[in-house]
């Protein structure tokens, strides 16, 4: 009788280990799992191996303030003479480490971010084909006076006529020199 | 025609200007000192005077003049090679396309005539001559090369020679003169000779000739009898590197295939991705995240693979045998629940099922970086 005790005992505390440790942090309740799962997305599009420091912060005030999703996005250009296809290798070089970058840079600050990759004949065409396939709520660019780099005057202003979607164009003050770049900002090995 | 079929050696170049065309005639000197009967085929100076001076004492056969469209051509001789059948030939610029009106259309088709009739060949070719790297080398330099050689010659010489030289010291030979003529040089130096050009064409064909080299390794590998000889067969392998990414649709799979990628690049190995699918479906998030990896291997140039399978380490374990895989990267399970708590992590069950490959599982950095964040 008494050994049909103790193995009632010890199946009932199995079960309750199993039950509490189920619920228990960090996996049953994790911290932050009540919050609402984010809806809105914001494109943050660029080029190159660096992006204006404060294009970024922009992304970053809008996505807490909305509990938005950032969707930081390198644009890559595949050179004519290549099929459309074509991986962008040499290019990628740099952008993944700035892909980085600015995605530990947002999770530090509790964002979800989820990068994208476009790719075109040209910036625009690359811009053009990301927004197709996917909704945006909002796209952040920055604007920059130097027309090799980036997006130029023609495309942010395509990009204000034809993108549905909330248009945020940043102009960095002329002495405002801040950006992540892709070599100095990488936490760790990448 | 000889039973036996010529040896080929190709001098593979970085670019124009290494030297290639003047360690081919070194050679076909030495050989000629050691008592063999060497014949120039065809050579391009490119009027290098330093190159044609040491052309002199090797017999060099006439080319034999084409009609094209009314202009007449030079073309190499490859009936007067075959007539003359000496015992070695050295046949410049391997990539070359012939004159339409002769035997083929490509010079190597040429060479493969005159091996075929038992001549051994020496020729020269440029890394970006090669189809598989045409692409790349596009890429990276920004000039498409228009004359072309598959790969599969490359991989049939019997030996293949990297020519080196570093960006800086060819150069310093353009700027010479000792490349183009002066009228050249400028334009040369503008366009495809810029150091970062030569510096990742360079990596290119260092790459190339190590690869070839571990592939004629393990092709060459005689079958295996005792302990010390599997050893010792088993060898080669160890020298190239296939890594193995595992992701899922889901946004953080990113960071795993960039990591993956990166890691790849400094390696010089290949990179495959793969999913395995479980047999339910995906929802709107995961299809969209699907598509998103999709594009990422493709503009980084690797395969995403997908499986389907309900045991995802039997899985794993069994492409990881295809593919010859000897790295797999992986980013931090989801906790397990309930009953789930009591199986063997995915990571030592790969470590179990896959001995002698390598399992890294992938950081996440973001929580390194919310500690330093000011």
């Amino acid at each position: 009788m008494s050994t049909l005790v103790l193995i009632v005992v010890g199946v009932a505390c199995l079960a309750v280990g199993l039950v509490g440790g189920y619920w228990l942090p960090p996996h049953g309740r994790r911290p932050g799992k009540d919050r609402p799962k984010p809806v809105k997305r914001i494109l943050l599009p660029f080029t190159g191996s660096s992006i204006s420091r404060r294009a970024f912060d922009a992304a970053v005030r809008l996505a807490t303030a909305e509990n938005a999703t950032i969707v930081p996005a390198f644009l890559a250009r595949v050179p004519r003479y290549l099929p459309i296809e074509s991986a962008v290798p040499a290019q990628c070089s740099d952008g993944m480490t700035l892909l980085e970058a600015i995605e530990q840079k947002a999770e530090a600050q509790g964002l979800t971010v989820d990068a994208r990759v476009g790719r075109g004949r040209s910036y625009r065409d690359a811009l053009r084909r990301l927004l197709a396939e996917e909704h945006f709520d909002r796209v952040i660019v920055s604007a920059t006076d130097s027309p090799r780099i980036g997006l130029s005057g023609e495309d942010l202003e395509w990009l204000l006529e034809r993108v549905p979607a909330e248009v945020l164009i940043l102009r960095p003050a002329p002495d405002d020199k801040r950006e992540i770049s892709a070599a100095a900002s990488v936490n760790g090995h990448f | 025609m000889s039973a036996r079929r010529g040896h080929l050696r190709v001098f593979l170049g970085m670019a124009a200007g290494v030297g290639k065309t003047f360690r081919m005639l070194l050679d076909g000197h030495g050989e000629q000192e050691a008592g063999r009967d060497v014949v120039i085929g065809l050579l391009e100076t490119h009027r290098r005077v330093d190159t044609a001076k040491l052309a002199a004492g090797l017999p060099i056969l006439p080319r034999r003049r084409v009609e094209y469209r009314g202009t007449a051509l030079e073309e190499m001789d490859l009936p007067g090679i075959l007539l003359r059948a000496p015992e070695l030939c050295l046949i410049d610029e391997l990539a070359h396309t012939n004159v339409p009106g002769v035997e083929h259309h490509k010079r190597y088709e040429d060479v493969e005539d005159v091996l075929a009739s038992g001549i051994d060949v020496l020729s020269t070719v440029n890394v970006q001559h090669l189809e598989s790297l045409n692409d790349q080398v596009s890429e990276l330099s920004g000039i498409r090369v228009r004359e072309t050689i598959p790969d599969e010659v490359l991989g049939r010489a019997d030996e293949i020679v990297l020519v080196d030289l570093t960006p800086e010291e060819l150069l310093d030979r353009l700027r010479a003169g000792k490349v183009y003529p002066a009228e050249r040089i400028d334009a040369a130096l503008n366009n495809f000779f810029r150091i970062e050009n030569l510096n990742a064409l360079r990596e290119v064909a260092l790459r190339q000739v190590a690869e070839e080299v571990g592939h004629k390794r393990l092709v060459t590998s005689e079958p295996v009898r005792s302990r010390d000889e599997t050893i010792s067969a088993d060898a080669p392998q160890a020298v190239g590197e296939r890594l193995l990414a595992l992701v899922e649709p889901y946004p953080g799979s990113q960071r795993l295939v960039r990591r993956a990628w990166r890691s790849a690049q400094r390696l010089g190995a290949d990179l495959d991705l793969l999913w395995i699918k479980p047999p339910s479906g995906l929802d709107d998030d995961q299809e969209r995240s699907l598509k998103s990896l999709h594009q990422l291997a493709s503009v980084l140039g690797t395969r995403l693979l997908v499986e389907e399978s309900d045991d995802v380490a039997a899985a794993v374990a069994e492409v990881a045998r295809r593919h010859g895989t000897t790295y797999i990267l992986m980013g931090r399970s989801r906790p397990a629940r309930g009953l789930a708590r009591l199986r063997v992590p995915l990571p030592q069950r790969l470590m179990e099922l896959l001995p002698g490959v390598d399992v890294r599982i992938v950081a996440d950095r973001s929580a390194r970086a919310k500690k330093d964040e000011p």
